[in-house]
């Protein structure tokens, strides 16, 4: 409907998965004129027509794009999850936070600016025992932040919020999207359910929801092509508990004593394949749940998975070895069952 | 043989010779089947009646029972089972968790539960009762008593403290047997879902109360349970539950050391700590849970949740209808543990 009004698109943290999925997608709408995306390394993925800039958000150099390009739509999705990539934390909070006021800065003084869309977390609710089942968007987080993604995540929606305020022309969608999964996209719940043994934390089970890449990046595309102002929740009908996730995934967990998380997961972090901060620590123990009518009622977008198939697909599409096998299973299920059976017959 | 009798009767139209055997079953209304025999001198009806009664009375009992455990264990390890949105877990509850706690409920508390009629078959309801035992055991049997007497088989949904979700071990548990946290957020949610919620709103007052005040119910918490119900249109059931006071008789509260370990309470009952984990057995009382008359909220209207005053003498009303039907009850029984 408002495709007419979406012209040049800039899309941040275009060479991650879902930035250059999303510029793929958008460079086959005809609707749009130009697509630039920008990150510090070239995307990996093929992303149509879509021109690449070289930049980091937190340098000047975004403004003079902004402004030449007479961009009227920002896509910021470059708010990173693990100092994996960044190179520690410190880098990561840098990264995040100060690149977002950075290109908030130039968005304000940007007049072509129409719309900002921003990729947000549910991080943002944090996760604890005073958790209500599922957060609506205008709740508040019970939990405790310290440091990690979630703070991260609160501060640039603050700054979002601020842009908001002083430039009321600008439509602002602001997406809080559930952990992501599918068969192609690397996160750390991805490769924390790759592990061929699932630390959990002994004693809890939390709840967890998920949102299937696919519907991820549908909700993204509409954003930029269709008016939604407001904040939306984005996550994938039910909830998997933790260790029913890690069952239907066939792999075989390990309860470890929550004190002993932290040197257990240090241990992970430096072999470089899980992060386990202790933010991350406390979604393994509470779990979170977030309420999806605004994003269905509001928004009008119906998630084609919901968490427990988006999750199968995850596992069907990754070809992970199910070293618990259900068709083994149920073969054995149906030889003692026949099996009795046959000894009744005969007697 | 048919045939051999049907043919030199009849050499004409051939329909007519080869006419069927009929199959002759006497049916529930006395008169014999008019249809034809498919196989074994029985119509097609009526052979699938008898292989089904077959097959039913030769696979005994254990064999059945063996096909379900083994179809739950694969179900269990395998991940293959809904979960609610609340994390509750239907299978586990109702094949394992209830089961352990029947044997509790029926042989060593023997409850006698009333009042069932009073829970509406369907639809969103939210029961109120007084809490007391140290222990939230009460909660649990008044789930055992919906599930397994009332003909709906309903599942009651705890609203339960935070310090459950806290706690390891119990938090998951909660979830799974359909508690879940006992704020506003939720409890509308449930309500207006359909679901049978219950609350226990004297909370740690209530349940670590001293063994002198027994049955002297506590203050109501802030009314929020009756502002989820009024914004629900559902009814509140009172529901008062005597024995429990009884089964682990608080006689001290150690509160400095309830501080250090971050618990409501720390009890001293005349068994615990003195005999150890002997100590945790139960006191053998007998109880009785008895459902109220259900209070309309629908007709008050969800405006009324924001009306202070008018929730706070809703409030009192639940709250007196449980304290007088704790006494009636308590007049009633004969002792405390017959």
């Amino acid at each position: 409907m408002a495709a007419g009004n979406s012209r040049v698109v800039l899309i941040t943290g275009v060479s991650r998965y879902l930035g250059g999925k999303l510029a793929s997608l958008l460079a086959a709408d005809p609707t749009i004129d130009r697509i630039i995306g920008v990150d510090v390394v070239p995307p990996r993925q093929d992303v149509g027509r879509t021109e690449f800039v070289r930049a980091d958000i937190r340098n000047p150099i975004i403004a003079k794009v902004i402004a030449s390009a007479q961009v009227d739509t920002v896509v910021h999705m470059s708010v990173i999850a693990t100092p994996f990539g960044a190179g520690g934390r410190t880098a990561m909070k840098e990264i995040n936070v100060i690149g977002t006021m950075q290109l908030l800065a130039a968005c304000q003084k940007a007049p072509s600016l129409r719309k900002l869309v921003v990729k947000s977390t549910t991080a943002v609710y944090g996760s604890s025992s005073r958790d209500p089942a599922f957060f609506g968007e205008g709740m508040e987080p019970k939990a405790q932040f310290r440091s990690g993604y979630g703070k991260d995540s609160i501060e640039v929606e603050g700054y979002v919020r601020g842009l908001g305020r002083r430039r009321p022309d600008v439509d602002i969608t602001l997406l809080r999207f559930a952990n992501f999964i599918g068969p192609r996209i690397d996160t750390p719940l991805t490769r924390y359910f790759s592990l061929p043994v699932v630390p959990a934390v002994f004693g809890f089970d939390p709840r967890i929801q998920f949102v299937h890449e696919d519907d991820g990046i549908e909700v993204l595309c509409r954003s930029v092509t269709e008016h939604h102002r407001g904040t939306f929740n984005v996550a994938g009908d039910g909830v998997l508990l933790l260790s029913q996730a890690i069952r239907r995934a066939g792999r075989v967990s390990v309860p470890v004593p929550s004190p002993a998380v932290s040197a257990v997961g240090s241990v992970f972090r430096r072999a470089g394949l899980v992060d386990f901060s202790p933010e991350q620590v406390q979604f393994l123990e509470f779990g979170r749940g977030v309420d999806t009518r605004r994003l269905r009622e509001d928004f009008g977008y119906e998630p084609r998975y919901r968490t427990p198939d988006a999750f199968d697909d995850f596992v069907a599409g990754r070809g992970l070895t199910r070293y618990v096998d259900p068709e083994r299973l149920a073969k054995a299920e149906h030889m003692v069952l026949s099996g009795v059976e046959r000894r009744r017959v005969h007697a | 043989m048919p045939e051999a009798r049907v043919i030199p009767l009849d050499g004409g139209s051939p329909a007519r010779s080869r006419r069927a055997e009929r199959c002759g079953d006497i049916g529930p209304d006395g008169k014999r089947c008019r249809r034809n025999v498919v196989a074994e001198g029985h119509c097609d009806v009526h052979l699938a009646e008898l292989q089904e009664a077959q097959a039913q009375a030769v696979v005994p009992d254990w064999e059945q029972k063996l096909a379900g455990t083994l179809a739950f264990l694969r179900r269990r390890v395998t991940g293959d089972y809904p979960i609610d949105d609340y994390g509750f877990d239907a299978d586990l509850t109702e094949n394992v968790l209830l089961a352990l706690l029947r044997p509790i409920y029926e042989k060593y508390f023997r409850i006698e539960v009333r009042g069932l009629d009073n829970i509406p078959m369907e639809g969103g309801a939210l029961v109120v009762a007084n809490h007391s035992g140290t222990i939230p055991i009460d909660a649990l049997m008044t789930q055992v008593a919906i599930y397994d007497h009332h003909p709906a088989k309903r599942h009651l949904r705890m609203l339960a403290a935070d310090l459950v979700f806290r706690t390891p071990i119990i938090a998951p548990l909660g979830r799974k047997s359909g508690s879940t946290l006992a704020c506003n957020e939720d409890a509308e949610r449930l309500l207006t879902s359909g679901e049978l919620a219950g609350v226990w709103p004297e909370g740690f007052k209530g349940v670590g109360k001293p063994f002198a005040e027994r049955y002297k119910l506590q203050r109501f918490g802030r009314g929020g349970f009756v502002s989820a119900a009024l914004r629900a249109g559902v009814p509140i059931i009172p529901c008062a539950i005597v024995g429990a006071e009884e089964i682990y008789p608080i006689i001290g509260n150690v509160k400095v050391l309830a501080r250090l370990l971050g618990l409501p309470y720390l009890p001293v009952t005349p068994t615990f700590p003195w005999l150890g984990p002997l100590g945790l057995v139960p006191l053998p009382s007998k109880w009785i849970i008895e459902f109220g008359e259900p209070i309309a909220t629908d007709e008050i209207g969800p405006a009324a949740a924001d009306d202070p005053m008018l929730v706070f003498n809703l409030t009192d009303q639940v709250r007196e209808v449980i304290q007088q039907t704790l006494y009636k009850l308590l007049l009633q029984r004969r002792s405390v543990f017959f």
